[in-house]
């Protein structure tokens, strides 16, 4: 008995065990669950009348469509701030001790919520008007990290001897960026957006707090739905936004190829 | 007179005809270059000059430099003290990207976004060449490496052996004036190097470009150059043909790395007169002055073996006997205590008594660089002194005031290694181990960041931690 049980315990992938039945608890379930509502109506039968609705109701698309152009702003702005950012902590001349990285990733592990909150607590000190501005402000001071993180990753680990090998070849310091560094740092890049623009795409409590409750994002469409009982609407908005993540996280994997280095983890 | 002013005129003439011949000749010159990381220098008064269409070998072990000055050709570093020219320009300060330079790299650096083709039309595009010419090219370089028709392949696709084919094709496909290559082979299996070898050098032939090539193998810059430049310690040991290198090494460290060597203490008694294992042998060597104490160099292949007989100048006993492969090599003890390499195609089996005899253009006489270790010191009273950041106690000097600087002098032998580092008054790690037929000259780095001379019948590891110490009556104290 004890023997059968220490060849049990000894197998490797026994010891996944826990976290199968945990993911199927709480993740394949749920979200069984949300396609089962998605397509059926509050008294159970089947039914494509949820989705109908979002394509007939120019409000919750419109505030689709906002959100994706809040999203897309969002990430760019993290790009355009985060990537030079990268670049200089990637350069050990610049940091020898790896404190810079780690006052430059620190804020990913300080709750969202507390940021935000604080977000606001400072703009009202300044007296800036919450808003559109403010949101975006707070969404790329939110994510920002996770766009240079994976840069810096990337751009860490390259091999000094290629940027050599590209001067060596006549490339001037703006040659070797844009035909050399930049596409090596590629793989970073996609990795850093699609950690921003999924996050973003989805965020409720940001928007809420940011510009009380004036601007609606998908997250809070879907939110509000969920909280007033629509639960068939809501999941089919919930599916609409899984499959709109699903779809970036194919196409970001499709660019990264085989190569897998930008991830955070 | 006049006969007198025109012989002079003319040799002035032809001595400044030769000077601009070398410079016009001279495609690269590196001169009194020093390279520091923080206090250490990694280069200390480099002087070179390549000739153009040259193929010279930057030679030595690994941390003696060799890297560092290619790279100061190539533009990635530059040099703390000095000046660097190539082709006429000094280009000191010139950013790599400007220099008529191309370099292989030691890991090929091949840029693994771009396929065969874009790699190596990398250079050619960023001169915003039309493209039937980069096309043109590119298949050239490619046919020249041996790799035609591997355009669209992906870089992480070839081999070892095929990625630095790409790397050296990148690199002359730019037509450099000079390429430079950084140990290019040192990844390679042994028969694809010899293969590569060869490639190398028929290509250098018929590119006709100036090669500088970095390498610690000592048999493929033999192999491979025109000119062979052997450092050590950031400092050039010596420049000369293969030939040179191999016949006529100037020091010790020099011998001792390029090929297997015996090399003994000796004494130089008068010209074409040595004495070494206890005999006197005749040599060609002269110059040197009378009982001059001087380093004697053998090769292994030099030395006749035989039965024991009249024409023995040396006899011993056969202590190992190794096949390797054409020829057999054996040590030989001799009755006196020394030992000999030989290197024969008969075999003498261990315990043989055999004969030995060495012609005398065969012995290579060298200037011995030091024979006791001096360092600068400071008397702190008449029974101590202070050198290499500690005081020593030392024999009763008279006649020389405290705090006055002085030399200190200690014989090889009689600086003792310590197993513990606690035992010694010093501590340091075996960096240099010549064997001299009957003991090991050793050169022990001090943490005070100077080396220390030792002689010891004892077997010490590169890289080993030692204690030093040195008894006081064997410190000698030379007013300064």
């Amino acid at each position: 008995m004890i023997n059968k049980f220490s060849a049990f315990f000894m197998r490797r992938k026994n010891w996944a065990i826990p976290y199968v039945v945990f993911l199927a608890i709480f993740v394949v379930m749920p979200l069984l669950l949300i396609v089962f509502y998605a397509f059926t109506d509050a008294e159970g039968t089947l039914t494509m009348a949820n989705f109908r609705k979002f394509m007939l109701h120019p409000e919750a698309i419109n505030t689709f469509v906002y959100s994706i152009g809040i999203a897309i702003i969002t990430t760019l702005t993290c790009l355009v701030l985060g990537y030079p950012a990268a670049y200089i902590l990637s350069h050990s001349h610049f940091n020898t001790s790896r404190t810079m990285v780690m006052l430059f990733i620190l804020p990913m592990w300080v709750n969202i919520l507390i940021r935000t909150l604080a977000t606001v607590a400072l703009f009202d000190f300044l007296n800036f008007p919450l808003g559109e501005g403010a949101l975006i402000f707070g969404m790329v001071y939110n994510f920002l990290p996770f766009m240079i993180y994976p840069i810096y990753n990337t751009l860490q680990k390259m091999d000094p001897s290629l940027v050599e090998a590209a001067q060596d070849l006549g490339a001037n310091p703006f040659q070797v960026f844009v035909k050399t560094i930049f596409p090596l740092s590629m793989p970073g890049v996609t990795s850093g957006i699609v950690m921003v623009f999924m996050p973003t795409v989805s965020t409720f409590a940001i928007a809420e707090l940011l510009t009380m409750n004036n601007i609606k994002l998908f997250g809070t469409t879907v939110q509000e739905n969920i909280n007033n009982g629509m639960w068939n609407y809501g999941a089919a908005l919930s599916l609409i936004m899984l499959i709109l993540i699903g779809v970036t996280v194919l196409f970001s994997n499709e660019s990264d190829g085989a190569s897998n280095e930008g991830g955070v983890i | 007179m006049p006969l007198f002013r025109e012989a002079y005129g003319l040799l002035f003439n032809l001595i400044v005809w030769g000077y601009i011949m070398q410079k016009s000749d001279c495609i690269i010159s590196v001169e009194h270059v020093y390279k520091y990381y923080g206090e250490k220098a990694v280069l200390n008064d480099v002087n070179l000059f390549v000739r153009k269409g040259e193929f010279v070998t930057i030679l030595g072990p690994s941390g003696c430099g060799k890297t560092t000055l290619l790279r100061l050709i190539a533009g990635f570093q530059t040099a703390s003290e000095g000046e660097i020219s190539i082709a006429g320009m000094e280009i000191t300060q010139t950013p790599p990207h400007k220099r008529p330079v191309n370099t292989v790299f030691q890991k090929y650096a091949l840029f693994p976004h771009l396929n065969v083709f874009n790699n190596i039309a990398f250079g050619l595009k960023l001169k915003k060449m039309p493209s039937a010419t980069i096309e043109k090219k590119v298949k050239q370089a490619l046919k020249m490496v041996g790799m035609t028709d591997y355009e669209d392949r992906d870089v992480d696709s070839l081999s070892g052996g095929q990625q630095q084919r790409v790397a050296i094709a990148r690199a002359i496909v730019n037509e450099p004036e000079v390429l430079l290559l950084d140990e290019p082979l040192a990844a390679l299996d042994l028969k694809m190097r010899k293969d590569m070898q060869m490639e190398l050098k028929e290509m250098h032939k018929s590119l006709g470009i100036t090669f500088v090539y970095v390498t610690h193998d000592q048999e493929e810059a033999l192999t491979l150059s025109d000119t062979i430049v052997v450092m050590s310690e950031g400092k050039i040991q010596q420049i000369g043909t293969p030939m040179d290198i191999y016949n006529e090494p100037i020091n010790s460290f020099v011998a001792d790395f390029i090929g297997e060597s015996n090399i003994l203490n000796g004494v130089m008694i008068k010209d074409k007169r040595v004495s070494f294992a206890g005999h006197e042998f005749e040599c060609v060597d002269e110059g040197f002055g009378e009982n001059a104490p001087v380093d004697v160099v053998i090769r292994p292949e030099d030395i006749y073996i035989f039965e024991p007989s009249e024409a023995a100048m040396l006899t011993g006993t056969v202590t190992s006997s190794i096949f390797k492969g054409v020829h057999f090599e054996m040590m030989v003890q001799t009755p006196n205590g020394y030992e000999f390499m030989v290197q024969d195609y008969h075999c003498f089996e261990a315990g043989a008594e055999v004969g030995l005899l060495v012609k005398p253009f065969d012995i290579h006489v060298m200037k011995k660089e030091r024979t006791c270790n001096t360092f600068d010191g400071k008397l702190v009273d008449s029974t101590h002194v202070e050198f290499l950041g500690c005081v020593f106690e030392c024999k009763e000097v008279t006649g020389i005031e405290p705090e006055t600087p002085v030399k200190v002098e200690i014989d090889f032998q009689d600086v003792i290694l310590e197993d513990n580092e606690e035992d010694g008054k010093l501590t340091g790690a075996v960096k240099f181990i010549l064997y001299k037929g009957n003991h090991y000259h050793l050169t022990v780095f001090t943490d005070w960041d100077e080396d220390i001379f030792v002689d010891t019948n004892d077997v010490w590891d590169d890289g080993d931690r030692v204690g030093i110490t040195i008894a006081p009556e064997n410190i000698r104290i030379v007013h300064s």
